[in-house]
């Protein structure tokens, strides 16, 4: 496990996770130990922001480790995001307890509201968080294994597997709109007040949440980087380029593919779980196909198959949609968020990474060549700069 | 069959009474082949003479309409698929060459090593000096050592065509299917790729696929004409090129 670590870890994912870590312990300081109005202060409302984003980066990654390096493009991840947050809500909700509207300590407000009598088998057991934990990542896996066990097998691939994706999402949307479904319906869950005994609303729980959220993001970048760079990641990019072949010399692509699959629908649990309690609300609007299709333009803009790119991408589209949803430009959004998308494919089509990387590498080669050729003199090779 | 060890046949590859149709058209008639092992066979015939439907029979893209398709006397193919039959021992060479493009020529060969191919052992694979020592021959062989960092995609033509026979050495199977390995190729590289060949030959079954008639005369081995998906002449490439039909449907007077 250590070999497989340390070989995945190159400069740039090194420097990456030391940018991600540093974020994760100076915002929650600056924020809980400066004072209110200090140039250096974070703002409260700003680390829930943030830490929307640092979610968003991990589904990012979910997405890109799929669609980069296996060649999958599903439309509908948004689902498994959904999936995980609608878990952790469930655990939130139950801890509300007799404080709801109600005052009933069984029964979320909802249900009291729709005169159901008692809770539905499918809520046992959230109110305990080991087990809610466990099923914002069981919940998705499971869904994303019985949903690749048939489309894999059946070797649905490209578009189609991309349109059965939505269908799934929008599945899923259509029922969790309905009330009988159990999950609140239009509404949703919301009005959380505790989580692990903590004040979702508290400055210190936010910052946790934040903290927490930076480390879930080096932990997945972690594993994807150690997947990539292990020898299934080559097998991963061979069916990526050529699917048949790879079955040729003897892989069964359908495992593969379900593996991966499967790996990154629990990702993308995870960044909804931690999506929630920071957001204050999940409702079905989450499950809306364009939630999924505006992921993967993050992946695409930040460039796909470098991970770091999509971690980027996310940070990067999400910040500008709340810098241009906030000013006079709020109306058009949608027409930048497409333009982005069509700008991007048009000229920077390995996104910003990519295109970042092929510039860079001419250089890098150049500098290890000089740097070699400089050791075999007997000089000691000057240590190279970022 | 009645008994395991009984093999219904000695060859390697034994073919009878194939049929496939698509949508009507008989790519594949009555076609009856076998391949003994060590043979190295060339399949000769003009355009939709049914060679690449024939392969695709043998590893389990297509499934024949009836006949038998035995491998090693005891294995029905057509009951496989593709990923079960190259874990037999069935390696193929593509007409256009595939190789995996954004890889390294390496990669590509590591890739195709004949090693547990399950999930669990790629995640957790870590090189072994016999694995590398093997790569190394397979690259001296298909005399690409110098490439071995390079891109696939970066490869010439003929350097891919190399690369792909290579996957097919370092998958190391029992038999090889290679289809049209000269395509495209200059004289020198098609004399090389005949040598190498021959070369693979010494511990492999071999059937390749070629138009080049001066690359079949330069192999030297068993000739088989196929015409509209079955067998129209076998023998020596001086017995099969003075036959009456290969003349007239094929080479040409």
């Amino acid at each position: 496990m250590d070999h497989m670590l340390t070989r995945s870890l190159d400069r740039a994912a090194t420097t990456f996770m030391i940018v991600v870590a540093a974020c994760g312990i100076l915002i929650p300081l600056s924020n809980m130990l400066l004072p209110a109005g200090s140039m250096f202060q974070v703002p409260t409302y700003l680390v829930a922001l943030w830490g929307k984003y640092v979610c968003y980066a991990i589904l990012a990654l979910s997405i890109d480790l799929i669609w980069g390096y296996c060649g999958i493009l599903s439309l509908g991840h948004g689902a498994f995001f959904a999936l995980g947050g609608y878990a952790m809500g469930m655990y939130l909700m139950r801890q509300i307890g007799a404080r709801g509207v109600y005052g009933n300590p069984d029964l979320p407000d909802f249900m009291v509201f729709l005169n159901w009598q008692k809770l539905p088998w499918y809520w046992y057991g959230f109110d305990m968080f080991p087990v809610a934990l466990l099923m914002v990542v069981l919940v998705p896996g499971l869904l994303a294994f019985c949903f690749g066990w048939f489309a894999f097998r059946s070797r649905v691939t490209g578009v189609y597997l991309s349109i059965i994706t939505q269908a799934m999402t929008y599945a899923l949307l259509l029922g969790f709109f309905r009330n009988d479904f159990g999950f609140g319906g239009n509404n949703g869950l919301t009005d959380f007040k505790d989580i692990l005994g903590f004040n979702v609303q508290a400055e210190g729980t936010r910052a946790a949440l934040f903290a927490l959220s930076c480390l879930a993001l080096i932990i997945a970048f972690l594993i994807c980087r150690a997947v990539v760079s292990s020898k299934l990641g080559k097998v991963l990019i061979a069916i990526r380029d050529a699917e048949s072949r790879t079955r040729f010399i003897g892989y069964r692509v359908e495992s593969y593919k379900l593996f991966v699959f499967t790996l990154s629908a629990c990702m993308a649990g995870i960044a909804g779980a931690l999506y929630v309690p920071q957001v204050g609300i999940i409702n079905p609007s989450e499950f809306a196909p364009g939630n999924s299709i505006e992921a993967v333009i993050w992946v695409a803009v930040g460039g796909r198959g470098t991970l770091i790119g999509a971690a980027l991408g996310a940070v990067v589209v999400n910040y500008a949609k709340t810098f241009f949803t906030s000013g006079a430009l709020a109306p058009y959004w949608l027409f930048m968020l497409g333009a982005m998308f069509v700008l991007v494919t048009l000229l920077l089509p390995k996104g910003i990474v990519g295109t970042f990387n092929s510039w860079w590498e001419p250089f890098r080669a150049r500098r290890l060549t000089d740097a070699s050729a400089a050791r075999e003199d007997g000089v000691s090779a000057p240590k190279m700069a970022e | 069959m009645n008994v395991m060890d009984n093999r219904a046949t000695s060859a390697l590859l034994y073919l009878d009474g194939v049929h496939v149709a698509f949508d009507g058209f008989r790519a594949i008639n009555n076609l009856s082949l076998t391949l003994e092992p060590g043979e190295m066979r060339a399949i000769i015939g003009p355009n939709g003479a049914g060679k690449t439907t024939m392969m695709d029979i043998i590893t389990g893209k297509t499934r024949p309409d009836q006949g038998t398709v035995l491998f090693d006397g005891v294995t029905d193919l057509t009951r496989l698929d593709e990923t079960r039959i190259a874990e037999l021992g069935i390696g193929r060479k593509f007409q256009k060459p595939t190789v995996f493009e954004s890889q390294t020529v390496e990669d590509n060969l590591l890739l195709a090593l004949n090693v547990d191919h399950s999930v669990k052992a790629t995640l957790f694979w870590r090189g072994s000096r016999a694995e590398s020592e093997r790569i190394d021959r397979v690259l001296e062989t298909i005399r690409l050592t110098d490439a071995r960092n390079r891109l696939a995609g970066s490869l010439s033509h003929g350097q891919k065509q190399w690369l792909e026979i290579g996957m097919l050495l370092a998958q190391d199977p029992k038999l090889l299917l290679v289809d049209e390995p000269v395509a495209g190729m200059t004289d020198v590289e098609t004399h090389q790729t005949a040598e190498l060949l021959k070369q693979i030959n010494r511990d492999h079954t071999v059937m390749v696929v070629e138009h080049d008639m001066s690359f079949v005369r330069a192999l030297g081995v068993k000739v088989t004409c196929l015409h509209e998906g079955t067998v129209l002449a076998e023998g020596t490439i001086d017995q099969v090129s003075s036959n009456e039909r290969v003349i007239e449907v094929y080479l040409g007077r």
